[in-house]
C-alpha cells in the first residue's frame, strides 16, 4: 500500500493517468460516433508498431516536435512562454534551405554548414523576441505570435523567388544532396547496398522505405544538454532564478535582462534546429509554399507540457505524440474514423496533465483510509487542513467586524 | 480617395469583427485571473457550432446564441481545471486548443457525410438590410450586424468591470484574490463565471466569422484568430477599450493589406501580407510599452495560502 501512495505522488503517476484517461474519451468519443473502441485501437497501434517501418517514421516524426518540445520546455523553466517556436521552427528551414541550395561543400562541411545557419536563424529570432521584452517590456507571447506569421509569409515569399522557385510546383528547388543527413543515403540505393539489405528484410524495410536520418539522436543528445545546463550549470541557475523571481534575481545582482534574452536565444536554437533537420533528413528537403501553421511548434507545446516541461522527459513525450498522430491515419484508413479522434485524445491528454495535484490528492484519501483502518500510518508529510488555522481566525474577525 | 476610405473602414470593421469577440472574452477571464490561451479552441467551437445549427434551424440568430452556449460548454472545461482544480492555466488552455479543432471536424464529418467544410448556411443580416446601396460604393459601409454587436458588447465590457460593483469585484479577484475573499467575495464562483462568460464571447467570435463573413465552416475559418485576439488583450492593457483598438489597428492593418494589393503596387503580395503583424511590433515598441498583467493573472487561487 505504501509503494502505491509513494507511486502516486510522483509525476509520472499523474502522466500516466493522463494518458489512460486519454484513451479512456476516445474510446466514449468512438463508441458514441458508431466505430468499435477496440478495433480502433489495434489499427493505432498496428499502425504506429506494426511493422519496422512504421517505428522508423514514427521516430522520424517524434524528431521536430522533440526539439521544439525541448525548446518550449526550457523557456518555461525560465519564466517564458515561446508560444514562437512554430516561427522560428520555419526560420531554421528558410535559412537551411537558402544555405543548402547556394552552397555545395563536401557532405561533413556542407551538412555542419546548414545546420549552424538554421539553428542560428532560429536562435536570432528567439533573441529578438527577449531582446523586446528585456528592452521595452513587451510580453513575448505577443512578439512570438507576430513572428509566426511574418515567418509564415517570408517562407512563402522565398518559395516565390526567381532563385529559389521550383518550376510548376508549389515548392522551392531541394538542398544539394551533400546536406542529407539520412543514413547511408547513397549506399543504401547502390547495388552492393541493395544486395545486402535483401538478407536482412526489417532493415531493408527501414532504410528504403523511410527517410531515417540522425535527426533524432541530435535531438535526443539536445533534450539531455539542455538538461543538464539547467539544472547543473551557473548560467541554467541564473536561468531559472530570473524566471523564478525577477526581482529577486535582480537583487541578487543577476543581469535580468542578458538572461531574457539568452533565454529565447536558446529556445529559438533548439527550434531553428528542428527547422533544419527536416529539411536535411527527410524529402522533399525544402519549403513549400505553406497556408497555414502546420503545427511544430503548438505540438511542441503540447509535448513539452505531457512532459511537465521536463526537457528530458520531452522525449517520450514526442515518441507518445509522434506514435498516436502517425497510427492516427491508419485508425482513418481502416476504420473510416475521422483521425481528428487523436486530436481529441491529445488534447484530453494535455488537459489532464495540467492537473498534477490531483494523483498525491488521491494518495493523501487513500493514505487516510488505511490510517483510520488500523494500519500503522505511512512515513510521509503531515496532510494540509482543508482550512488552515489562520484562514478560519480571518473568516471569525470578518465576521465579527460585520456584527460591530 | 473617398471610395478608398469608405473601403478601409469597411474592411477594416469586417476584419476587426471576430477578433473583438475573442479579446473581449480575454479581457474579462484575464481580468478575473485566469489566463486563457483557449480562445482559439472555444472561437473554433463557435464557428462549427454555428455553421450546424443555422444549417439545421435555417435560423442564423439561433446558431449565433447556440455558438454562445457551446464556446461557453467548452470554457467551463477550462474553468473546471484552472479554477476548481487549480490546475496550470497555461497548459489547460494550450489543451482546450488541441481538443477543440478536433472536436470541431470530429463534429463536421460526423454531421456532414465525412466532408472537412459545411454546405453555404443561412448568414446573420447586414445592418441595412441585405440588398441595400447594392452596386454602390456605399455597400462596403453595410455592416454586419455582429460588429454592431462585438461595439455593443465592448462598451457593456467596459461599463460592468468600471461601473458596477461587480465589475469592481471581477477586477479584485484579478488583483488580489486572498484579500477578495476576506471581503467575502467567492473568488472561485467570480472566476468560475468570468471563464465561461469568455467562451460565451469567444463562441460569438467564431459564430461571426461562420455565419455573417463566410458563411460557413471550413477548417482554415479559424486560424490563428483567437491568437491575435490573445494579443490584443496584452496590446490592449487587459481593458476592453484597449482590446477594441488593438483589433481595429489590426483589422486596419489588414484592409491596408487588400487595398495596397489590389493597386499597382510592385510589392510582393507575400511582404504584404507581413504589414499587420509588422506593424503591430512598432506600434508596441513606439507608443504603448510595458504592459502590466493583472496581478494575480495565471496565478490559480488555493484558499489559506499566503
Amino acid at each position: 500500500m505504501n509503494t502505491l501512495i509513494r507511486f502516486l505522488r510522483k509525476p509520472i503517476a499523474s502522466a500516466i493517468v493522463a494518458v489512460a484517461v486519454g484513451f479512456a474519451v476516445a474510446a466514449v468519443v468512438l463508441a458514441v460516433a458508431g466505430f468499435a473502441p477496440g478495433r480502433s485501437f489495434a489499427a493505432l497501434f498496428q499502425g504506429a508498431l506494426g511493422r519496422p517501418k512504421y517505428i522508423a517514421n514514427v521516430i522520424i516524426k517524434a524528431t521536430p516536435i522533440l526539439l521544439t518540445g525541448v525548446a518550449v520546455a526550457f523557456a518555461y523553466q525560465t519564466g517564458l512562454f515561446n508560444i514562437g517556436a512554430e516561427g522560428q521552427y520555419i526560420a531554421g528551414t528558410i535559412v537551411a534551405t537558402i544555405v543548402g541550395v547556394t552552397f555545395d561543400f563536401p557532405a561533413p562541411i556542407q551538412i555542419l554548414l546548414v545546420i549552424v545557419s538554421g539553428a542560428l536563424a532560429g536562435a536570432l529570432l528567439g533573441a529578438f523576441i527577449g531582446f523586446l521584452k528585456a528592452r521595452f517590456g513587451i510580453h513575448e507571447v505577443i512578439t512570438s505570435i507576430m513572428t509566426n506569421w511574418i515567418m509564415l509569409y517570408l517562407c512563402n515569399f522565398i518559395v516565390s523567388t526567381d532563385a529559389f522557385h521550383k518550376t510548376n510546383s508549389t515548392s522551392a528547388i531541394p538542398i544539394n544532396p551533400s546536406g542529407y543527413t539520412m543514413v547511408l543515403p547513397n549506399w543504401k540505393r547502390s547495388e552492393a547496398g541493395i544486395e545486402f539489405l535483401n538478407n536482412i528484410p526489417w532493415l531493408k524495410d527501414v532504410l528504403l522505405k523511410t527517410d531515417l536520418n540522425f535527426g533524432f539522436l541530435i535531438a535526443v543528445a539536445v533534450a539531455i544538454l539542455a538538461g543538464i545546463l539547467l539544472a547543473r550549470t551557473e548560467l541554467g541557475y541564473e536561468l531559472r532564478a530570473v524566471g523564478h523571481n525577477r526581482d529577486a534575481a535582480h537583487f541578487a545582482g543577476i543581469n535580468v535582462e542578458k538572461n531574457i534574452i539568452l533565454a529565447m536565444l536558446i529556445s529559438g536554437t533548439f527550434c531553428g534546429l528542428a527547422g533544419v533537420l527536416n529539411i536535411t533528413g527527410i524529402s522533399p528537403h525544402t519549403i513549400t509554399t505553406i497556408a497555414a501553421m502546420e503545427g511544430y511548434g503548438f505540438n511542441g507545446l503540447s509535448v513539452a507540457f505531457i512532459a511537465g516541461c521536463s526537457t528530458v522527459g520531452c522525449i517520450p513525450a514526442s515518441l507518445l505524440f509522434a506514435g498516436l498522430i502517425y497510427g492516427g491515419m491508419t485508425v482513418q484508413q481502416v476504420m473510416g474514423a475521422p483521425s481528428d479522434i487523436i486530436s481529441i485524445m491529445i488534447g484530453t491528454i494535455v488537459f489532464f496533465t495540467a492537473l498534477p495535484g490531483v494523483m498525491p490528492l488521491l494518495a493523501d484519501v487513500i493514505e487516510r483510509r488505511t490510517a483510520s483502518a488500523g494500519d500503522p500510518p505511512a512515513p510521509h508529510t503531515e496532510v494540509p487542513p482543508e482550512l488552515p488555522a489562520q484562514d478560519r481566525a480571518v473568516r471569525v474577525d470578518n465576521g465579527k467586524g460585520g456584527e460591530e | 480617395m473617398l471610395n478608398d476610405a469608405i473601403l478601409l473602414v469597411g474592411i477594416t470593421l469586417m476584419y476587426s469583427t471576430p477578433l473583438v469577440f475573442g479579446a473581449l472574452g480575454g479581457v474579462i477571464s484575464e481580468r478575473s485571473g485566469v489566463v486563457n490561451i483557449g480562445i482559439e479552441g472555444m472561437m473554433v467551437i463557435g464557428a462549427i457550432s454555428a455553421a450546424s445549427a443555422s444549417y439545421f434551424t435555417q435560423n442564423p440568430w439561433i446558431a449565433f446564441l447556440v455558438a454562445g452556449l457551446c464556446g461557453a460548454a467548452v470554457a467551463a472545461l477550462h474553468a473546471l481545471a484552472s479554477v476548481t482544480f487549480s490546475a496550470n492555466q497555461t497548459v489547460s488552455g494550450v489543451a482546450i486548443n488541441l481538443l477543440a479543432p478536433g472536436i470541431a471536424l470530429f463534429a463536421c464529418r460526423s454531421f456532414f457525410d465525412g466532408a472537412a467544410m459545411t454546405p453555404i448556411v443561412p448568414k446573420l443580416p447586414k445592418i441595412f438590410g441585405d440588398n441595400a446601396f447594392a452596386g454602390t460604393i456605399w455597400a462596403n459601409l453595410n455592416l454586419n450586424v455582429t460588429t454592431v454587436i462585438a461595439l455593443a458588447l465592448a462598451l457593456a465590457l467596459w461599463f460592468v468591470l468600471y461601473k458596477t460593483k461587480w465589475g469592481l469585484r471581477v477586477r479584485a479577484v484579478g488583483e488580489h484574490p486572498a484579500a477578495a475573499d476576506t471581503l467575502g467575495i467567492d473568488v472561485y464562483r467570480t472566476r468560475f463565471i468570468c471563464v465561461l462568460i469568455s467562451g460565451m464571447f469567444a463562441g460569438f467570435g467564431g459564430a461571426s466569422m461562420t455565419t455573417a463573413i463566410i458563411s460557413q465552416f471550413t477548417q482554415t475559418a479559424i486560424s490563428g484568430h483567437g491568437f491575435i485576439a490573445m494579443a490584443a488583450v496584452i496590446f490592449g492593457k487587459w481593458t476592453p477599450q484597449g482590446a477594441y483598438g488593438a483589433c481595429l489597428l489590426f483589422g486596419c492593418t489588414q484592409a491596408l493589406v487588400v487595398l495596397l494589393g489590389g493597386g499597382n503596387i510592385v510589392v510582393p503580395s507575400q511582404i504584404l501580407a507581413m504589414l499587420p503583424y509588422f506593424m503591430t511590433i512598432i506600434v508596441l515598441v513606439l507608443f504603448v510599452g510595458r504592459s502590466v498583467a493583472p496581478k494575480a493573472d495565471g496565478v490559480p487561487y488555493i484558499k489559506g495560502s499566503r
